[in-house]
């Protein structure tokens, strides 16, 4: 079966935000301008933290706005982006419920969950896991 | 993003622009190093370090962004509590922020008429009206209020005063996310007197590296080494409150103003207990996986409604429980929960304030002081209603006397009487270190005048064990090579908890990663050079080594290394000046 990213415990997560930054050295960078894991308080640290992940779903509501077809099914459930044909209009991030789709201001185009589960390598608190 | 982009932000003409200073990134890397030339630029000599002429410089440096614990800022500026060097260090979210939003450093200048918030969002930089938010007393709701205001949620920080702050108290702190501070030094008070109620940073540049391989290799290497290192345990656990047994253990506690250097019911505010009964939250600055920010949990009722509850949050490390519990003799953690939530609420340093109210306690116990300058507070050792009262009152300062203690320990001591036991160095009221002469010539010698600035404390600990005897000169030496490096460290704005994971060999290594090849020896030179360049400021701003005030209470006291002698810290004090020459 193919994995998807999972969030299992958000009352751990201490908002370090290292998977966050994992995220985006994928690509070799420092920073998050590339990341497609966001994690934020819940108003105030005091209170948690929120650790937005795409759902993958099995029929993603991002992929039906997109009007360039960029965004294709992928096997196990969420979206693969062709980023030669987003043309950055910002409608998947819209349509997502989750608000899970970031943006990547420098490239004009989504940062789009790939479910790798780079991430979860440096999630000491264990919150996050690829999971069936 | 380059890092040597520093955003010049004018209060009075309300206008910023952007330079590029490659000339100071490149030979100080970032953090302090940068922001000590800053500040000798822009801070005039003499300035009133509350006038408008006073700069605030903020900084990051090059890892940050790109390695786990990379993640204080440096704030520079003039002290009004010393009238000398003000440097204090926060975390949160404060370095990534900065750094995202394209930034090396930021220069804020000049002074606004009217209450106002900085809202730096990438380039982009806004005035924002703060006359509603000002004066509104509790900096908890100051957050709350911007955080729905503004946008970046995840990618910001957002610094604020209390009312501290605004009434200028000579150590006021700037409240980051919360439950990080700019504590030390006053910053806050330099905020007020520009009526600086917040600045929010948001940003989401990126930082692009070369050898994307090695880059990996190294950050897993930090990364493995952090997650498995004891330091990572300790404090993570129990955090910095685990030191409150071990030190009362050693006579070192300092308790009812150094009257006494242990106290009888010090578990009650160990970090054991408070881990046991209260700790209700652990969290991490931004890009630090120890999260060692420890948050209790304050459950009281409503006294009109039944089974009405209040809960909050409250953080706690050792130095707030030394200088407001141990000093002050309040040990019921309930009781030390509800005064530190106080001064979190009007924003103060923890350390000034109780090192302040310890020897207002004192001077009252003795008759220099009475009912007449309290207004009425009875000041009484462990009576934490009292402090409370007392700290609303040195905010608000409703008579000569309140002013005074605004103004810091040695300030009020020298205009009632009692400075032999008022328990400041180089104006700065001392940390919560009784171990022995080394732990002092850090308090004098450190350009902080911060038991972080050489950590002489540590020295004393081994010793207490060992048993070895140093010379003033030897421990001036050690002082001096570890400050000098800890430059370097606070130029990569490296958290000093991370200081044992980024050895010399490591942080050679993260800077190949950024494309600069360096060696230990030349680091440490540049750290030397660095120290250097404070000391220039401070002594163009009259610090006099020779004319260091010693408490003589500290000299009563026995410390696990025995009765201390002035003689002994007045020869490491020149020591250690003899060197930066
Ligand atoms: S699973 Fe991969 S793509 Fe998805 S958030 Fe984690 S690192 Fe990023
Ligand atoms: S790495 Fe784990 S603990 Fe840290 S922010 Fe992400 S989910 Fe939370």
């Amino acid at each position: 079966m193919v994995k998807r990213l999972t969030v299992l415990d958000t009352e751990k997560c201490v908002g370090c935000q290292l998977c966050m930054f994992a995220c985006s050295r994928r690509f070799g960078e420092g920073g998050f301008a590339k990341s497609a894991i966001h994690v934020k308080s819940i108003g105030g640290v005091e209170r948690g933290f929120a650790v937005v992940v795409c759902r993958a779903c099995p029929s993603p509501p991002c992929m039906k706005v997109c009007i360039t077809d960029a965004l294709t099914l992928r096997k196990g459930g969420g979206v693969i982006l062709n980023s030669s044909k987003c043309i950055g209009c910002g409608r998947c991030v819209e349509a997502c419920p989750f608000g899970a789709i970031f943006w990547d201001d420098e490239a004009n185009k989504p940062n789009i969950c790939v479910h790798c589960g780079y991430c979860v390598n440096y999630c000491h608190y264990g919150v996050i896991k690829l999971k069936e | 993003m380059r890092l040597d982009r520093v955003l010049y932000v004018d209060l009075s003409r309300r206008s910023f622009h952007v330079e590029n200073r490659p000339d100071l990134f490149e030979e100080y890397l970032g953090g302090v190093g940068v922001a000590i030339r800053l500040l000798a630029e822009e801070c005039p000599p003499n300035t009133d370090p509350l006038g408008p002429d006073n700069p605030i410089i903020f900084s990051v440096g090059p890892l940050t962004g790109l390695f786990p614990m990379a993640s204080k800022t440096i704030a520079m500026f003039k002290s009004p509590l010393t009238g000398n060097l003000g440097e204090s260090h926060a975390g949160g979210r404060t370095a990534s922020a900065i750094r995202m939003a394209g930034y090396g450093a930021i220069v804020i200048r000049g002074s606004s008429e009217t209450p106002v918030y900085l809202a730096i969002h990438g380039d982009k930089v806004y005035f924002r009206d703060a006359s509603g938010l000002w004066g509104v007393e509790n900096s908890y709701t100051v957050g709350r209020v911007i955080r729905e205001l503004e946008k970046g949620a995840g990618f910001r920080t957002i610094m604020r005063i209390g009312s501290a702050g605004e009434k200028m108290v000579s150590y006021a702190s700037v409240v980051v996310e919360t439950y990080r501070h700019f504590g030390r030094l006053g910053l806050g008070a330099v905020f007020g007197s520009k009526k600086l109620k917040a600045i929010v940073i948001s940003g989401k540049y990126s930082i692009k590296i070369r050898d994307v391989g090695y880059y990996r290799n190294v950050y897993d290497e930090i990364f493995n080494l952090a997650v498995k290192s004891l330091l990572m345990k300790k404090y993570h656990d129990i955090g910095t409150s685990s030191n409150v047994l071990p030190l009362n253990e050693l006579k070192a506690l300092p308790s009812f103003n150094l009257k006494e250097t242990s106290l009888e019911n010090a578990e009650n505010i160990s970090g054991e207990n408070l881990a046991q009964k209260y700790l209700g939250r652990r969290i991490a600055c931004s890009h630090c996986p120890v999260a060692c920010i420890h948050l209790a949990t304050l459950r009281e009722p409503y006294e009109d409604e039944p089974y009405f509850y209040k809960t909050t949050m409250i953080p706690y490390d050792y130095e707030p429980l030394y200088a407001l519990g141990s000093m002050l003799g309040v040990t019921d953690p309930v009781e030390w929960l509800k005064l530190m939530d106080e001064v979190e609420i009007q924003g103060l340093d923890a350390i000034s304030t109780g090192v302040t109210l310890a020897w207002a306690t004192e001077a009252y116990e003795r008759g220099i002081i009475t009912s007449n300058e309290t207004l009425g507070i009875e000041l009484k050792w462990g009576d934490s209603n009292s402090y409370r009262e007392a700290i609303r009152k040195i905010v608000h300062q409703p008579n000569e006397f309140y002013s005074a203690l605004a103004r810091g320990v040695e300030y009020a001591a020298s205009k009632y009487g009692g400075l032999d036991f008022a328990l400041s160095f180089g104006g700065n009221e001392m940390p919560g270190y009784h171990t022995g002469p080394a732990a002092y010539l850090t308090f004098s010698t450190g350009s902080r005048h911060s038991h972080l600035d050489s950590a002489g404390y540590s020295i004393d600990e081994e010793d207490a064990k060992t048993g070895v005897n140093r010379t003033p000169k030897e421990i001036a030496e050690i002082l001096f090579r570890e400050e000098s490096w800890r430059q370097i460290l606070s130029s990569l704005v490296l958290c000093f908890f991370a200081r044992g994971i980024y050895t010399p060999e490591i942080v050679v290594k993260t800077l190949r990663v950024i494309g600069l090849d360096t060696t230990e020896e030349s680091l440490r030179k540049t750290g030397v050079e660095i120290l250097k360049n404070k000391y220039l400021f401070k002594i163009r701003e009259g610090f006099k080594p020779d004319l260091l005030r010693i408490p003589r209470r500290i000299l009563e006291k026995e410390s696990p290394l025995g009765i201390l002698n002035e003689s002994f810290i007045r020869e490491g004090i020149m020591e250690f000046f003899k060197m930066l020459q």
